[in-house]
């Protein structure tokens, strides 16, 4: 059957490339589907420990479900805010929205 | 080489080659379609791992819901950015000199963790249900009924948030 170690290779290099994402693009949108690729890679990690670890205790399960309820919040929120954003400044690149800056 | 390791071998490398498009594509409706493939090759992963709520859950959320959301938002975004344009910044080697480090980091910290060995994960116990015994872990009061009320309360407040900051005051 399968290692554990496999599942934990395939979770750092969606995480990586979810990493990648988050820090190269431009488009505040592609950003928050980096973020998603890491939450991914994070509920991966937790479904494979609960698995080899004691199947009896489901904490590792009940994890991926909170990090589901807060990337489901995290997305209606930051997609809010991009369209907000694009209203007032006609723009979703994140290098231009420096409205904070003073 | 199993049936179970072929499998996975196939769904991972769809996975991370569907999730590098994902972050390199210049056409974002792509990006989130490219998004739903990754994320059906997560929901695949599940089960394997015989987290099958896990996998129901990911295909209804994340593919029914989140991905979706996301097509609208690019939908309602998009004009200007589509297919011209600097897609990356200018540091972009700089990220992925960063994003090579960590998978690295975490590559090595894996080999000389002394508590990863090769064997397969052990059988589920004979007559285990593990959506019953999520569903108890969630309610009972003795396990994650308190994170479980949390989290709805975080989804409410998050509802009202979308709603207020997206909210067109004219």
């Amino acid at each position: 059957m399968i290692p554990l170690s496999w599942y934990l290779m395939l979770a750092a290099g969606l995480f990586s490339i979810g990493l990648f994402g988050v820090l190269v693009r431009r488009n505040a949108i592609a950003i928050l589907l980096g973020i998603e690729l890491m939450l991914n890679a994070v509920n991966v990690n937790l479904a494979a420990f609960w698995r080899y670890g004691d199947v009896k205790n489901m904490a590792g399960q009940v994890f991926a479900i909170i990090v589901f309820a807060v990337a489901a919040a995290e997305v209606a929120v930051g997609l809010a805010l991009v369209i907000s954003v694009y209203r007032r400044r006609n723009t979703v690149a994140a290098d231009e929205l420096d409205m904070l800056k003073w | 080489m199993t049936i179970a390791q072929i499998i996975f071998l196939i769904v991972a490398a769809g996975t991370l080659a569907s999730a590098v498009i994902v972050v390199t594509t210049p056409n974002l409706v792509h990006a989130a379609l490219w998004l739903v493939s990754t994320l059906f090759g997560v929901a695949v992963v599940f089960a394997l791992l015989n987290a099958g709520f896990l996998a129901v859950v990911q295909v209804v959320v994340y593919i029914g819901a989140i991905a979706i959301l996301f097509i609208f938002a690019v939908m309602l975004t998009r004009r200007e950015q589509r297919d011209f344009g600097q897609q990356m910044n200018r540091f972009w080697w700089l990220g992925a000199l960063v994003a090579v480090a960590t998978f690295a980091g975490l590559a090595a910290m894996l080999q000389s963790w002394s508590g990863l060995s090769g064997a397969a994960a052990a059988d589920l116990p004979i007559g285990f249900d593990s959506v019953g015994a999520l569903g108890d872990a969630l309610i009972s009061p003795q396990a994650f009924v308190l994170p479980f009320e949390v989290a709805s309360v975080l989804l409410l407040a998050a509802l009202v948030g979308a709603v207020y900051v997206a909210f067109n005051r004219k």
